[in-house]
C-alpha cells in the first residue's frame, strides 16, 4: 500500500521509510515559528530546560499580533521576544517595517520551502501545507521543546482527500472553495486529520488562493492542510527559497479515510455567518446583513492576490457612509507592490483605512475593534464569538471581493451587484 | 490523581476565544488569565468556580487557536479536570504539556447535569457522578502521554532527555 504526501513527508523527517496513520512518531523540523503572543510562553518555558536554541536559522520569531504594539502589556510581550531574539543571535526575527502577518511573510522569504515539516506556535501554521510541506499547529511548551531539540513528536494523521472538479465561476477562489468545504464537514469535520486538497481547480488555483484554503483547515480541526505541489509551486518558490526543496506527492493506491468530490462550477461566493466557519451560506442569502465594518488582510486573505480583486471592486467607488472599511496587506513586500500597482491609492480614494501589516482586528487584538451588536464583514478566518471586539459582535467570512463589495452597498454584496 | 467537585457544564465547539479572548492575551500571567477564563461562554464562571471543580463539556473542545493561555486559564482557575466528548488537537496537547488533565468519555458527558458532584480518578479513567451513583470509563489517555504526565510535564521530560539522548517515545 502506498503512502500519502503527508506520509512521506513525515516518514522522510522520522528516518523512516514507511509510516502509517495512528503511529506515533519523532520527527526533525525544518522551522519553529513563534510570534508576539505565544513566544513569550515558549520563551519561559525554554529557559527552565538550560540548552541553546538548535539551530539560530530554524527558528523564526515573527511579533505580528499586537504590533505595532498596542499597549505597554503588550510591548513589555514584544520586548522579550526582541530579547530572546538578540540573545540566540535568530537571523530571522521581524521588527515592524520590515516584517509581515507571520503565515504571508515565511512563504514570501521563502523560509518554508516544500517538503517541510514546519511546526508554528499559531494554528494558523497550517497555511504552509499550500506548498506542499506538513505544516502544523502548535501550543507554546511544545515550541520550547522544539526550540532546544529540533524535533518534536507526531501521531501520524489520516488523511482526507478532497477533490474539486468544474470550473469556478467569476468573483469565486479559494476562500470560497475552503468555506464551501467546511460548511459540509462541520468544524469537526476533519479533526486530527491531514485534509488534501487535489483536482482540477486546485491544479489551476494561484498560489494566494492555495495559501487560503491550506490556511484555513484547522477550522476543519484538521491537524494540516496540503496542495500537491506542481508548476504553480515551482514558480512560486524559485527564487524565494532559502534551502532545497523537494517535491512529494501521494501514491496512487495511497489510502484514505474519506475522499469528498466536490463540483464547484455552480458556486457562488460563500459566506460564514457568526459565530462557526461552518455556519456557511451563498452570497446570495447573506444580502439582508447590514455592515458597520469591512476587514480585508490576515493571513488568510491579505496577499497581494486579495489586495487586486478588492482593488477591482472598490476603483472608483466609495465606500459607504455607514462603513469603516480597514485593509491590511499581508507584509511589507505585499503593501510595496500594491502601492506601485495603485492599489493603495484606490483603497485611500474609496474611503478605506490602510494599515501596516498587523494580525490587529482579526482575533480582536487592535485596528479595528467591535463594539456590541455591531457587525463587520472580514477576509480573515474565525467568526467566533467575540472573535473581533465585544462578545455580542458579529462576524461575518467572506472573501475580498464580497468584502470591498460589502464596503461599498453597506451590506453583505456579491461583487457584481456594485460593478 | 482523584479530583472532586462540582460540574460546570459547556456546549460543542467551545473555542479558545471564549476560554480566553485574546483581548487578555497581552499578559502570560496565570492569575490574570485565570481571572478571565470562559468570559465570552459564562462570565460568571472565573469568580464563581472553586478549587477542584471540573469542566463537563461537548465535542471539540478547545478548538481554534494554539493559545496555551486557554488551558493556562483553565487549570490555574482552580479546575481540576476537563472531561468532554472530543478534544481539538492542539488543545488536547497543550493540556498535557502544561499538566491539565483531561478525559475523553461522551458517556460522562451524557450522564453529569450542571452542578452535579463528580469524582475523577485520572489514572484510572474513572469518572463517577456522585449525585446518580453512575461511573463511566473514559478513553485511555496514550502511553506515550502517560509518560509525559510522569515526567511531570513536557518540559522535564525533555531536560532528562536532552541529559540522556533517548528520542521521543523511546523511554
Amino acid at each position: 500500500m502506498g503512502m500519502t504526501i503527508t506520509e512521506k513527508i513525515l516518514a522522510a523527517h522520522a528516518g523512516r521509510d514507511v509510516v502509517r496513520p495512528g503511529e506515533l512518531i519523532s520527527a526533525r523540523i525544518d522551522i519553529a515559528l513563534g510570534n508576539d503572543i505565544t513566544a513569550p510562553l515558549a520563551i519561559k518555558e525554554f529557559e527552565k530546560i538550560g540548552v541553546p536554541v538548535f539551530d539560530p536559522e530554524r527558528v523564526v520569531l515573527v511579533p505580528d499580533h499586537f504590533t505595532p504594539n498596542k499597549d505597554i502589556k503588550a510591548a513589555e510581550q514584544a520586548k522579550l521576544v526582541r530579547e530572546f531574539a538578540k540573545k540566540y543571535a535568530l537571523p530571522y526575527y521581524y521588527e515592524i517595517g520590515r516584517m509581515g502577518i507571520e503565515h504571508c511573510l515565511l512563504p514570501e522569504q521563502g523560509l518554508v520551502v516544500p517538503g517541510d515539516v514546519v511546526i508554528g506556535a499559531d494554528s494558523h501554521t497550517c497555511t504552509y501545507g499550500a506548498l506542499g510541506a506538513f505544516a502544523t499547529g502548535i501550543g507554546s511548551t511544545d515550541l520550547a521543546a522544539a526550540m532546544a531539540l529540533g524535533e518534536t513528536w507526531f501521531k501520524v494523521p489520516p488523511s482526507m482527500k478532497f477533490i474539486y472538479q468544474g470550473e469556478l465561476r467569476p468573483w469565486v477562489g479559494g476562500k470560497d472553495l475552503i468555506l464551501y468545504t467546511i460548511g459540509q464537514i462541520g468544524v469537526e469535520g476533519a479533526r486530527y486529520c491531514a485534509m488534501e486538497f487535489t483536482g482540477p481547480v486546485i491544479s489551476r488555483l494561484d498560489m494566494d488562493g492555495r495559501f487560503t484554503m491550506a490556511n484555513m483547515a484547522v477550522e476543519a480541526g484538521a491537524k494540516n492542510g496540503i496542495i500537491p505541489p506542481d508548476e504553480i509551486t515551482e514558480a512560486y518558490v524559485r527564487g524565494r527559497a532559502r534551502r532545497p526543496y523537494r517535491f512529494y506527492a501521494s501514491d496512487p493506491d495511497a489510502a484514505y479515510a474519506a475522499v469528498f468530490t466536490f463540483d464547484v462550477s455552480g458556486l457562488e461566493p460563500q459566506v460564514a455567518f457568526p459565530y462557526s466557519p461552518a455556519n456557511v451560506r451563498p452570497v446570495s442569502e447573506a444580502r439582508d446583513v447590514r455592515i458597520d465594518q469591512a476587514v480585508i488582510g490576515s493571513c488568510t486573505n491579505g496577499r497581494l492576490a486579495d489586495l487586486r480583486l478588492a482593488a477591482r471592486v472598490l476603483a472608483g467607488r466609495k465606500v459607504h457612509p455607514d462603513v469603516r472599511l480597514i485593509v491590511i496587506p499581508g507584509t511589507q513586500e505585499i503593501y510595496r507592490q500594491a502601492l506601485a500597482e495603485g492599489l493603495i491609492a484606490i483603497f485611500i480614494e474609496a474611503g478605506a483605512a490602510v494599515s501596516t501589516p498587523t494580525c490587529g482586528p482579526c482575533l480582536g487584538g487592535h485596528m479595528g475593534i467591535l463594539a456590541a451588536g455591531e457587525r463587520a464583514v472580514a477576509t480573515t478566518n474565525r467568526n467566533f464569538v467575540g472573535r473581533m471586539g465585544h462578545p455580542a459582535s458579529e462576524v461575518y467570512l467572506a472573501n475580498p471581493a464580497v468584502a470591498a463589495a460589502s464596503a461599498v452597498a453597506g451590506r453583505i454584496a456579491h461583487p457584481e451587484e456594485v460593478i | 490523581m482523584r479530583f472532586q467537585g462540582r460540574a460546570w457544564k459547556f456546549g460543542d465547539n467551545i473555542d479558545t476565544d471564549v476560554i480566553i479572548p485574546a483581548r487578555y492575551l497581552n499578559t502570560t500571567d496565570p492569575a490574570e488569565l485565570a481571572a478571565h477564563c470562559m468570559e465570552d461562554a459564562d462570565p460568571s464562571f472565573a469568580r464563581a468556580v472553586k478549587p477542584g471543580d471540573i469542566i463537563v463539556a461537548g465535542a471539540n473542545f478547545g478548538c481554534g487557536s494554539s493559545r496555551e493561555h486557554a488551558p493556562l486559564a483553565i487549570k490555574t482557575a482552580g479546575v481540576a479536570c476537563v472531561v468532554a466528548r472530543s478534544f481539538a488537537r492542539i488543545f488536547y496537547r497543550n493540556a498535557f504539556n502544561i499538566g491539565l488533565p483531561i478525559l475523553e468519555c461522551p458517556e460522562a458527558v451524557d450522564g453529569i447535569a450542571a452542578g452535579d458532584e463528580v469524582l475523577v480518578d485520572a489514572a484510572a479513567g474513572l469518572i463517577t457522578n456522585l449525585n446518580t451513583g453512575a461511573t463511566f470509563q473514559a478513553q485511555p489517555v496514550p502511553p506515550f502521554m502517560q509518560e509525559i504526565i510522569a515526567a511531570g510535564g513536557l518540559i522535564n521530560y525533555v531536560k532528562r532527555r536532552v541529559g540522556g539522548g533517548a528520542s521521543y517515545g523511546d523511554d
